[in-house]
C-alpha cells in the first residue's frame, strides 16, 4: 500500500494487480456486509445448480426407457429377458447379450411412454425450478453488487472531503480523476460480470463432478484429466498475454496523454507549426498500441478454443471407455449419455473461470487504486471539544508562524502579523514570496508547522474547520464554477439566501449587468468549461459568491487579475463597501488596488520585509517604494535585487 | 452511422474480413459436424459395443476438432488484427483531422470532447468490432447450420426447432428492447456522477472555503442513488436473460426426447439422433445468446460512431492556399485592413472594421474591456481563425495566400493561457524552435526573466514539467511561455495578456529586456495594465469589437473616452500618474 504522498504510475485502469490476494479478500469483505442477501444467493444458486446438475441424470432415465423399448421390441415377444439373453448367446451374439442382460427390457414390449412421460414431467419441473432459483440468485446478486458499488462510491466521495490538501498537491490531478471515475466504473463492471458467474461456475463444476462420480468413477477420472490440462492452458496463455496487456494499457495511457495535450494545446500547436512533429509521434504511439493490443487480444482469445479442443478430446476418450463399458454391460447407454452430457457441461464453466480470471485481474487492479485513496492519511480530525471565539469581529493574529510544503524548503519563517477587526491587509511581493501560502494558512488548508494563528483570540486549530471557514470568505485565483445555472453558482455562497439577497450580491459585484444581457439570464447554464461566459465574467460570479457569504474575514487572492480595468474599478468600489466592518486580506499585483489598505505587508522569501501604510512605506524608500516606482515609471532605477522563487507552486 | 463508419474503414482489411469469414465458416461447420459424429459413435459404436468403430470415428472426430481449433486460432488472428487495425486507422484519421482544425472548430466541439472522441469512443467501436469479428460470422452459421443439421439427422424432430428458436428470439428481443433505453439512462447518470466527483476535486478549495462539504455530499448522494437505481433496473433485466435462455433450451430438450421417443418407436428416427439433436439445440441457443450480447453493445457503439463521424465530417474553416505565395515585404509588418470576424449565423461580429498597421520595430498595444475582441484580433494573425471580411496582411501578403507553415514560422505567440507541455523546461522552450541550443535557450530565459528561477531549480533545464505546467507557479508559467516565443526569434510577436500573472517589478524588468530583443520585430501586446502599454508606439483601443481609439498614450489621453476611462480606473487613485 502506498502512502498519501506516494505516486503511482499514471495509466488506464486494468493494469496488473499488485497484491491480488488481500485485495480480493477486501472486496469480498465489502460484499459480506450483505450477509443475509449473500446467504440467500448462496442457497438459491446452490439449489439451482443442484437441480440443473441432476436433471441430465434423470433425463438419462428417459433415454434408457426409450432404448429399453427399442431393444425390447427386437426380441421375440412372450419370452422372458433371461430366455432372450440365453437365446442371443446361443446365436453367438455375446456382446449384445451382455448388454441386454444389464438392461431393464421386456422382450416384445416397445417404449413405455407412460413411464417416459412421468420422468419427463419430473425433469420439466426440475428445470423450471432451477430457472426460477437461478433468476432469484441473479436478482439478489444484482442488488448486492449495485449496493456495494454505490457504497464504495459514496465512501470515495466522503474521503474526498477528508483528505488534506497536501494530498491533492502530490498526486497528479488527472490520475486522481481517473481513479474516481474510470477505475470505479471498471471495478463495477468486472464485479457485475464476474461475481455471479464465478459463483455459478465454481458450484457447477463441483456439482457436475459429484454427478459424474455417482455415474462412473472410472469415467470421472478420465474427465478429470481435463481440469489440470485446462488449467495449464489458461495459465500458459495468461502468462503470454500479460506482457502484451501491460504494454497495451501503458500505450493507451501514453497515447491518451498525448492526445489530451495536443488538443488542449491546439492553439499553440497551430501557431508554432508543430503539426507534423505531433502527428509523427502520434503515429508511432498509435502503431505501438495497435501492435500490443492485437497481440493481447489474439493470445488471450486462445483460451476458449484450447479448452474446447480439450473438451472434444475428452469426449472421444469418454466415448471409447464408455462404449467398452456399455458393451461389457457394466454401464447403461443412458448413463453413458448422461455422463457425456455432464462432461460437456464441465468444460464450459472451466473455460468461463479461465476468462473470468483475466477480467477479475483488471477489476482488482482498479480496486487497489481506489483502496489507495481510501487508505490515504486524512487531515487531522477537529478537536473533540472545539473552542469557539466569543466575539465575531475578525481579528486575525499570526504568532511566530512557520510553514513549509517540503521539509528542505522553508516557505514561511517566523512570521508574526496582526490584522485588527475591519482592517484591510494588503500583501505584496514577488512571485513565490509566500503570499498565497499565507492566506491558505488562515483557511487552514494547511496546518502550520510551528507557531499559532488566532482568530478573535482563539487558536484556529482549537476550532472546528467549519466554524473557522464560516467566518471567512475567499475568492481564489482560478474561478471554479460547477455545472449548474449562474444563480445556483452564486447561491453556493450561502444556501439559506433568498432570491433577493442573491440578486443583491450579483448587483454589488456587477454580475447583474452582463447576466441580464444573456438570453437565459440567471438561468444560463454553465458547463465544465464555462461555455458562453468569459473568464472575467466567471471571476465576477465567484466574487458575487463571496459577497453572498457575508464573512467576517475576506480573502481576495489575485482575484481580479483577469477582469479588465474598468470592471475592476467597479469591483473595487463594491469591495470597499463589502470591506466595511470586515477584516480583509488582499493579494494583488496592481498597487492601485491596495493604496488605501490599513496595513501593507511586503513579503519576500517567506518573511515580512516591510510593513506599514502606503505613505509610510513610500517614505521609507524600501522594497515597496521600488515596486511602486517600477509600476508607474518603468524599471529604470530598480536595483537588480534577486527574485527568490521556490520550485513549489503556490 | 456505425455501419457507415465501418464500411468506410473495412475495405482496407479486405483480406482479414475474407479470412475471418472463411475460417469461422469452417470452424463453425466443424463445430456443427461434431455432434453428428457423436451420434454416430453412440449409435454404431457405444450401442453395439463396437470399440473399433468408436476408435475409428473417434479418430475422425479428433481430426475435425483439430481443424476446428486451428481455424478458430487463425480466425482470431485475422479478426484481432482487422478489428484493432480499424480502431488504429480511425484514431489516426481523427487526430490528423483535428490538427487541420482552426480554433473555431476546436471551440465548437470543445477540447475535452475531442479527446473523448479520439480515445474512449474509438475504443467502444473497436470493442464492438472485436466481438463482431467472432460473433457476426459464427452466430448465423451456428444457428442456420444447427437447424439444417437438425433437419438432416432427424427431419421428424426439426419442427420443434422451428417453434423454439423463434420463441427464444422473440423473448430475447423483448428483453433487449427494455434494456437498451435502460443502458442509455444508466450511461447518462454515470456521466453525472463522474461530473460531480470531478467538480469536487477540481474545486476542492472552494468547497472547503464555503464549508459546503455536506451540501456536496448530499448532491452526490442524489446522483449516486439515481445511478444505483438505473443499474438495478438494467441488472434486473440482465438477471432474467440467462435463466430464460436456459429454460427455453431445457424445455426444448425435454420436448425432443418426448417426441423423439415416439418417432423412434415408429422407426422414423434413430436413437443416436436424439443426442445429436440435443447438442444442436444447445448450439442454436448459444448463437442466439451471442447475438443478444452484440445487440446489447451495438447501441452504445453506435452513439460513439456518430460522435466520431461528426468530427471526421467537419471541414476546417482555415484552408491552405492552393498556390501559396511568399512575403511581398519585410515579414515584420502586420496590416489589418477592415478585418472582421463573425461566427456563422451570429447577428453581430466579434470584431469588425479593424484597420491599423504595425511597422517593423514598433510595438502596438491593444486595450479594451473584457469581451471587446482582443484575443480574437490576435488569433487572426497566425490564422487560428480567418477573417470573415476584410483582410489581415503579414509582410505585405494576405495571410490566406501564404503557406501556413511559412506564416507561422514568422510568428511568436504567447497565448492568454500559458499552457506548457509535459516534458522538461528545455523541451518546452524548444517547442518554439526545435534546433535551439542550450545557450539560445538560456538567452531566451534571461530576457523572459526566467533565468534565475530555472537556475535555482536543482535540475535546471531538465526540470520536469507536468502537463499544462501545473508544477510551476502561474508567474513562472507565463515567463516560460514568453521564453518559448522568444527562442523562435520571429518577425512578429503576439503577447495576449501575457504578463498578467507577473508581479509589477518582474513585469517592468521583462518589458525593458524585451525592447532590445525585439528591435526589428513587429510586436502586438494585449494588456490590462496601463504601465505596460504606456510606452507603446501605437495603442489600439477596442470597444465591443470596434477600434475606438488609435494613437500614442498622450494623444489618446483626454481625446479617447474609453482610453481615458481605462487609465483613470488604474491611475485615478494615484496622484503620481
Amino acid at each position: 500500500m502506498t502512502g498519501p504522498g506516494g505516486r503511482q504510475p499514471m495509466g488506464a485502469p486494468g493494469q496488473k494487480a499488485r497484491s491480488f490476494g488481500p485485495s480480493v479478500r477486501r472486496l469480498l469483505r465489502l460484499l459480506v456486509s450483505y450477509r443475509g442477501f449473500m446467504a440467500m444467493i448462496l442457497v438459491a444458486t446452490v439449489a439451482s445448480v443442484i437441480l440443473t446438475a441432476i436433471s441430465p441424470r434423470i433425463l438419462g432415465h428417459a433415454t434408457d426407457l426409450i432404448f429399453d423399448g427399442v431393444i425390447g421390441r427386437t426380441l421375440p415377444a412372450g419370452t422372458t429377458k433371461d430366455e432372450a439373453v440365453a437365446d442371443l448367446r446361443a446365436r453367438g451374439q455375446d456382446t449384445f447379450a451382455d448388454m441386454v442382460a444389464s438392461m431393464d427390457v421386456t422382450p416384445g414390449v416397445g417404449i413405455d411412454f407412460a413411464a417416459v412421460g412421468k420422468v419427463l414431467s419430473i425433469v420439466l419441473a426440475l428445470y423450471i425450478g432451477s430457472a426460477l432459483l437461478s433468476w432469484i440468485g441473479a436478482y439478489l446478486l444484482n442488488i448486492v453488487v449495485v449496493g456495494t458499488i454505490r457504497r464504495l462510491r459514496s465512501e470515495v466521495e466522503a474521503k474526498v472531503h477528508r483528505l488534506p490538501l497536501r494530498y491533492y498537491d502530490t498526486i497528479p490531478r488527472g490520475d486522481l480523476l481517473s481513479r474516481v471515475t474510470n477505475d470505479l466504473d471498471n471495478l463495477s463492471q468486472s464485479l457485475q460480470q464476474t461475481v455471479s458467474q464465478a459463483l455459478n461456475s465454481v458450484l457447477t463444476v463441483l456439482a457436475i463432478l459429484v454427478m459424474m462420480l455417482s455415474i462412473s468413477p472410472l469415467l470421472t477420472l478420465i474427465a478429470l484429466v481435463t481440469i489440470p490440462a485446462a488449467l495449464a492452458a489458461t495459465v500458459l496463455i495468461a502468462r503470454r498475454s500479460k506482457p502484451h496487456f501491460a504494454a497495451q494499457w501503458s500505450s493507451t495511457g501514453k497515447l491518451n496523454a498525448q492526445v489530451e495535450e495536443a488538443f488542449t494545446g491546439h492553439e499553440l500547436l497551430q501557431a508554432f507549426g508543430r503539426r507534423h512533429e505531433v502527428e509523427a509521434e502520434f503515429d508511432i504511439r498509435n502503431d505501438k498500441l495497435y501492435d500490443s493490443s492485437w497481440r493481447a487480444q489474439f493470445i488471450s482469445g486462445l483460451v476458449q478454443p484450447a479448452i474446447m479442443f480439450l473438451g472434444n478430446l475428452n469426449f472421444v476418450a469418454v466415448a471409447v471407455v464408455g462404449g467398452l463399458q456399455v458393451a461389457s454391460g457394466s454401464l447403461s447407454l443412458g448413463s453413458v449419455q448422461a455422463f457425456i452430457q455432464y462432461s460437456r457441461q464441465f468444460t464450459q464453466p472451466l473455460a468461463q473461470i479461465g476468462s473470468m480470471f483475466n477480467l477479475l485481474q483488471s477489476g482488482v487492479a482498479s480496486a487497489e487504486r481506489i483502496f489507495d485513496i481510501l487508505d490515504a492519511d486524512e487531515q487531522t480530525p477537529d478537536p473533540a471539544e472545539p473552542r469557539t471565539p466569543t466575539t465575531n469581529c475578525g481579528r486575525i493574529e499570526f504568532d511566530d508562524v512557520s510553514f513549509r510544503y517540503v521539509d528542505a524548503e522553508p516557505l514561511i519563517e517566523n512570521l508574526s502579523l496582526v490584522a485588527e477587526p475591519g482592517h484591510m491587509v494588503a500583501i505584496v511581493g514577488p512571485t513565490g514570496a509566500g503570499k498565497t501560502t499565507l492566506v491558505n494558512l488562515i483557511m487552514r488548508f494547511y496546518d502550520v508547522d510551528t507557531g499559532t494563528i488566532r482568530v478573535d483570540g482563539v487558536d484556529s486549530t482549537a476550532m472546528t474547520r467549519d466554524d473557522l471557514r464560516e467566518r471567512t470568505g475567499m475568492v481564489l485565483q482560478d474561478s471554479w464554477l460547477f455545472g449548474g445555472t449562474i444563480y445556483e453558482n452564486i447561491a453556493y455562497g450561502d444556501p439559506t439566501a433568498t432570491r433577493e439577497e442573491v440578486m443583491e450580491a450579483a448587483e454589488l459585484s456587477h454580475v447583474d449587468h452582463f447576466v441580464r444581457s444573456l438570453p437565459d439570464g440567471y438561468d444560463t447554464r454553465i458547463d465544465d468549461e464555462g461555455g458562453g461566459v468569459s473568464a472575467g465574467e466567471r471571476q465576477l460570479i465567484t466574487i458575487a459568491r463571496a459577497f453572498l457569504a457575508k464573512p467576517v474575514v475576506l480573502i481576495l487572492d489575485e482575484a481580479t487579475s483577469s477582469v479588465d480595468t474598468r470592471t475592476e474599478l467597479l469591483i473595487q468600489q463594491a469591495m470597499a463597501t463589502l470591506r466595511t466592518d470586515r477584516t480583509s486580506f488582499v493579494i494583488a499585483h496592481r498597487l492601485s488596488t491596495i493604496r488605501d489598505a490599513d496595513v501593507i505587508v511586503v513579503m519576500d522569501g517567506g518573511r515580512i520585509v516591510e510593513q506599514g501604510d502606503h505613505d509610510d512605506l513610500l517614505a521609507a524608500r524600501g522594497a515597496y517604494y521600488d515596486l511602486y516606482v517600477s509600476q508607474f515609471t518603468g524599471p529604470a532605477e530598480t536595483p537588480d535585487d534577486p527574485d527568490p522563487v521556490s520550485v513549489v507552486s503556490e | 452511422m456505425l455501419t457507415r463508419l465501418i464500411v468506410a474503414y473495412l475495405p482496407r482489411y479486405r483480406v482479414n474480413v475474407v479470412a475471418v469469414v472463411l475460417l469461422q465458416f469452417v470452424a463453425t461447420a466443424a463445430m456443427l459436424y461434431l455432434p453428428t459424429l457423436n451420434a454416430d459413435i453412440i449409435d454404431n459404436g457405444v450401442a453395439r459395443g463396437d470399440t473399433d468403430y468408436i476408435l475409428r470415428v473417434g479418430g475422425v472426430m479428433f481430426a475435425v476438432a483439430l481443424v476446428q481449433v486451428l481455424c478458430m486460432v487463425c480466425g482470431q488472428y485475422f479478426g484481432a488484427r482487422g478489428a484493432l487495425g480499424v480502431g488504429r486507422d480511425i484514431r489516426h484519421d481523427l487526430l490528423h483531422r483535428v490538427n487541420t482544425f482552426s480554433a473555431r472548430e476546436v471551440g465548437r466541439f470543445g477540447a475535452p470532447s475531442l479527446i473523448t472522441r479520439t480515445t474512449n469512443d474509438v475504443q467502444q467501436v473497436q470493442l464492438l468490432l472485436v466481438m463482431s469479428s467472432f460473433i457476426l460470422v459464427t452466430a448465423p452459421i451456428m444457428c442456420i447450420g444447427g437447424i439444417a443439421m437438425g433437419i438432416h439427422v432427424a427431419s421428424g424432430l426439426a419442427w420443434i426447432l422451428v417453434v423454439s428458436v423463434p420463441v427464444l428470439g422473440v423473448v430475447m428481443a423483448a428483453i433487449i428492447r427494455v434494456m437498451i433505453p435502460g443502458f442509455r439512462v444508466m450511461q447518462a447518470r454515470l456521466d453525472s456522477v463522474n461530473r460531480i466527483l470531478r467538480e469536487q476535486i477540481t474545486g476542492i478549495r472552494v468547497v472547503r472555503a464555503f464549508v459546503r462539504e455536506r451540501h456536496e455530499t448530499a448532491r452526490f448522494a442524489v446522483a449516486n442513488d439515481e445511478l444505483a437505481d438505473a443499474s438495478l433496473r438494467v441488472g434486473r433485466m440482465m438477471a432474467l436473460m440467462f435463466p430464460v435462455v436456459m429454460l427455453i433450451t431445457n424445455v426444448t430438450i425435454v420436448g425432443i426426447i418426448w417426441i423423439g421417443g415416439h418417432r423412434i418407436s415408429d422407426g422414423s428416427v434413430e436413437i443416436g439422433a436424439l443426442t445429436a439433436m440435443i447438442s444442436y439445440v444447445m448450439q442454436i441457443m448459444m448463437s442466439v445468446m451471442m447475438a443478444s450480447f452484440l445487440a446489447m453493445m451495438a447501441p452504445r457503439a453506435s452513439v460513439c460512431a456518430e460522435r466520431i463521424g461528426d468530427v471526421l465530417a467537419t471541414e476546417t474553416s482555415v484552408l491552405r492556399p492552393e498556390n501559396p505565395v511568399g512575403f511581398a515585404d519585410d515579414p515584420a509588418t502586420v496590416d489589418f485592413r477592415g478585418a472582421e470576424f463573425r461566427y456563422p449565423g451570429a447577428d453581430s461580429p466579434v470584431v469588425h472594421d479593424l484597420t491599423f498597421r504595425v511597422a517593423p520595430g514598433t510595438t502596438t498595444a491593444i486595450v479594451g474591456s473584457t469581451g471587446s475582441g482582443k484575443t480574437t484580433l490576435i488569433g487572426l494573425v497566425p490564422r487560428l481563425i480567418d477573417v470573415t471580411a476584410g483582410a489581415v496582411l503579414v509582410g505585405g501578403t494576405d495571410v490566406r495566400h501564404l503557406d501556413p507553415d511559412a506564416l507561422r514560422s514568422a510568428i511568436g505567440l504567447v497565448p492568454q493561457r500559458a499552457y506548457l507541455f509535459s516534458g522538461t523546461v528545455a523541451s518546452n522552450i524548444r517547442y518554439g524552435r526545435p534546433d535551439a541550443d542550450d545557450d539560445e535557450i538560456w538567452a531566451a530565459l534571461r530576457v523572459a526573466q526566467a533565468e534565475e528561477f530555472v537556475r535555482a531549480m536543482p535540475l535546471g533545464l531538465d526540470t520536469p514539467i507536468a502537463q499544462g505546467g501545473t508544477t510551476v507557479s502561474g508567474g513562472q508559467r507565463q515567463r516560460l511561455a514568453i521564453a518559448r516565443a522568444l527562442v523562435r526569434r520571429p518577425a512578429v510577436y503576439l503577447f495576449d495578456d501575457a504578463f498578467s500573472a507577473l508581479d509589477l517589478a518582474t513585469d517592468a524588468r521583462l518589458r525593458s529586456a524585451l525592447r532590445p530583443a525585439t528591435v526589428d520585430a513587429a510586436v502586438l501586446i494585449v494588456a490590462q495594465r496601463v504601465s505596460t502599454i504606456m510606452d507603446a508606439d501605437q495603442i489600439v483601443v477596442l470597444d465591443r469589437g470596434r477600434v475606438v481609439g488609435l494613437g500614442r498614450h498622450t494623444d489618446l489621453l483626454g481625446t479617447c473616452e474609453t482610453y481615458t476611462e481605462i487609465v483613470r480606473s488604474q491611475l485615478a487613485a494615484s496622484e503620481s500618474a
